[in-house]
């Protein structure tokens, strides 16, 4: 039995946030951190290993200095960690990311007790989409916006948050859930994980190790599998201060505002 | 300043950062003004394996090294110096001495409790009338009839961790001997007490200056029996062993000391970034900027010390280098100490009026930062050893 944890290394949006001239983001400007909703996830499956001694398995696409977070997952307390890399896979929008991750997935191997863990959603891009549709097209059921999590055998009870009150789930295993940090408290990385941290095994796959996958075709994956396009980001203009109304005559007053900016 | 940290170092520090800034800053004003003992978090640092960083994971040590166990108090220190003493304190003078000269019964017994944080420890040397005179020790142990039991008399003071420590080591008198010049001395030897055995007590906590959540308390034995296998290391080498203890324990202090310039410069900088006078901020001025730019390359100064001395340590530990590191630990703390005091003085001064105040808290830093010229050997004392090693 496996818990197969999908992270992903994002610019740290706490800070400042730089946008190229092209508007694109300058990640490389921006420190990198370990998607936060990501470690909900991680720490979820964290606790499946306390309870039921499963293997966590720690996987994300990314270039190759994602190694870094992947082994700050494993002193954490993962077993081991898979990272999905290659140029073809560049340029992937939400839809080829899912198609990619999928397949590193299907290559990890998802057997009948396993879960996926993710994160609800990324905060560089906001879409909380890859997920979803990695459970998709593993076939397999998904649960989002997961809060509280029971397992007995191969059925898995779950709570998931919604807007307006909670909603409780039975599913079967395997499936995947996505993660919202009301779930857990992530733990920290601890001196024992730390030190075999770059002992336990890392597996790379690239487009070659991939490639054989019929979710992975020139026209899944990469910017020309990415049916969406950034035309540009950009930090919103700040809205102006308010203005208070006084007096017994405020509606006259906005009436009056309003017909002078022609709104009304 | 690149020591080639390794890249389990890197992640240790990392975490350190994490914990310090996400447990420990936010306790640390509560921490100072109602004298709290930091409890939930020594537990924490306990399952995160920050209580036994050196030793080896075979005594349930995190296998780890001397420099990662310093930069752990640093960070700490950063935020909280009463937290960061509370770690040096347990591991560098109660679970180090037993690491390194206890027997392996002793290793097995304590240890494995110590590392997980389980227990606590402490150490106790200094008396009403020893201080930086340590030979003036009064306590005394004296072998029962049987042979069976030591028996313990006498009192120490100011021993950090006391009131919530389950484990001390503590000298005393065994005996007396003549030396070679012919003078009657003092035998010291070294033992481990532990909290519950009969006749122990902890005194009252002193009302101090600075880490005022780090519990500082007297200790008593009034006739108390401690079977004879707890001698830790050789009858009559007691001193020996408190001195090399306090060569480790000083480098916990000056990364101490060395944190807290650190964390009082780190709230300096975002101080004067914020801070308008005369229409611009204050980090605008020339004098700031000067003000910040010697504080830095002392601090780093101070750092270089530091980390030399803790590989110093391991390299000893590890048996890759034979020889002490008693000079290097000296200055370390001689020259940390001092900056943490200087710094943490000239920081205040940069905050003006609302650096008095304890809504801010470079004044706690300022008054933490003394005790580190004091503590393990005063700064007259590292002078003694550094200069003792010059003339020799």
């Amino acid at each position: 039995m496996k818990a197969i944890v999908c992270v992903k290394q994002v610019p740290d949006t706490s800070g400042n946030v730089a946008v190229k001239e092209n508007g694109q983001l300058d990640r490389a400007s921006m420190a990198a951190i370990t998607n936060p909703d990501d470690l909900n996830a991680l720490e979820a499956a964290l606790v499946l290993k306390e309870n039921t001694g499963c293997e966590v398995v720690v996987v994300t696409m990314g270039p190759p200095p994602a190694e870094g977070m992947l082994r700050e997952c494993i002193a954490r307390g993962a077993d081991r960690a898979v990272l999905i890399s290659g140029r073809e896979f560049g340029g992937s929008d939400t839809f080829a990311t899912s198609q990619i991750i999928a397949a590193g997935i299907n290559a990890i191997g998802v057997e009948k007790e396993d879960v996926v863990f993710c994160g609800r959603q990324a905060i560089d891009g906001d879409t909380a989409q890859v997920g979803p549709q990695i459970a998709e097209k593993l076939g397999i059921p998904q649960v989002s916006y997961v809060t509280d999590i029971e397992k007995d055998g191969d059925k898995l009870t779950v709570t998931r948050a919604l807007e307006d009150g909670f909603m409780k789930v039975e599913v079967e295993t395997p499936c995947l859930l996505t993660c919202i940090k009301e779930l857990n408290e992530p733990r920290y990385m601890n001196m024992y994980d730390i030190m075999t941290a770059y002992e336990k095994p890392l597996q790379v796959l690239d487009y070659p190790a991939l490639k054989d996958d019929p979710l992975i075709e020139t026209d899944t994956i990469g910017l020309k599998g990415s049916p969406t396009n950034v035309w540009k980001s950009f930090t919103p203009p700040q809205k102006g201060a308010g203005q208070m109304l006084e007096g017994t005559d405020v509606a006259k007053q906005l009436a009056g505002i309003l017909a002078n900016k022609h709104l009304i | 300043m690149d020591f080639g940290l390794t890249k389990e170092q890197t992640l240790a520090r990392k975490m350190f950062e994490q914990f310090a800034e996400e447990k420990v800053k936010p306790l640390a004003k509560e921490v100072d003004a109602e004298e709290k003992f930091p409890e939930e978090n020594v537990k924490l640092m306990g399952k995160l394996g920050m209580m036994g960083m050196y030793f080896p994971k075979e005594y349930g040590g995190a296998g780890s090294d001397v420099l990662t166990y310093a930069m752990a108090v640093e960070e700490l220190s950063k935020k909280c110096a009463t937290t960061g003493v509370i770690l040096s304190a347990h591991t560098s003078l109660c679970a180090s001495p037993i690491y390194e000269h206890g027997t392996e019964d002793q290793k097995k017994k304590y240890l494995p409790k110590l590392c997980s944080g389980e227990w606590l420890g402490a150490f106790g040397l200094t008396e009403p009338g020893a201080g930086t005179d340590a030979q003036g020790q009064q306590t005394t142990a004296v072998l029962s009839e049987d042979g069976e039991n030591w028996i313990l008399n006498g009192s120490k003071i100011f021993i950090t961790n006391s009131g919530y420590a389950d484990v001390f080591i503590i000298i005393a008198v065994t005996g007396t001997f003549l030396n070679k010049r012919g003078r009657k001395q003092k035998e010291i030897s070294a033992f481990i007490v532990e909290r519950t055995d009969k006749g122990f007590s902890v005194g009252k906590p002193e009302d101090k200056m600075g880490i005022r959540g780090s519990s500082t308390c007297e200790l008593i034995m009034q006739d108390c029996v401690i079977p004879k296998d707890r001698l830790l290391g050789v009858k009559g080498k007691g001193f020996q062993l408190a001195m090399a203890t306090l060569d480790g324990g000083r480098i916990g202090i000056a990364s101490q000391a060395l944190g807290i310039a650190e964390g009082a410069l780190d709230e300096t900088v975002a101080y004067v970034k914020e801070r308008k006078q005369f229409g611009r901020s204050i980090a605008q001025f020339q004098n700031t900027q000067f003000e910040l730019a010697e504080m830095k390359a002392r601090v780093d100064a101070a750092k270089f010390l530091v980390y030399r001395a803790a590989n110093k340590k391991n390299d000893i530990l590890t048996g890759k280098i034979k020889g002490r590191y008693s000079v290097e630990a000296a200055e370390a703390k001689l020259i940390a100490a001092r900056t943490a005091s200087d710094v943490t003085r000239r920081c205040l001064q940069l905050f003006g009026g609302y650096g008095y105040t304890r809504d801010y808290p470079i004044e706690r830093m300022m008054r933490d930062a003394k005790i580190t010229e004091i503590y393990e050997g005063t700064s007259e004392v590292m002078m003694m050893v550094i200069s003792g090693a010059m003339l020799r």
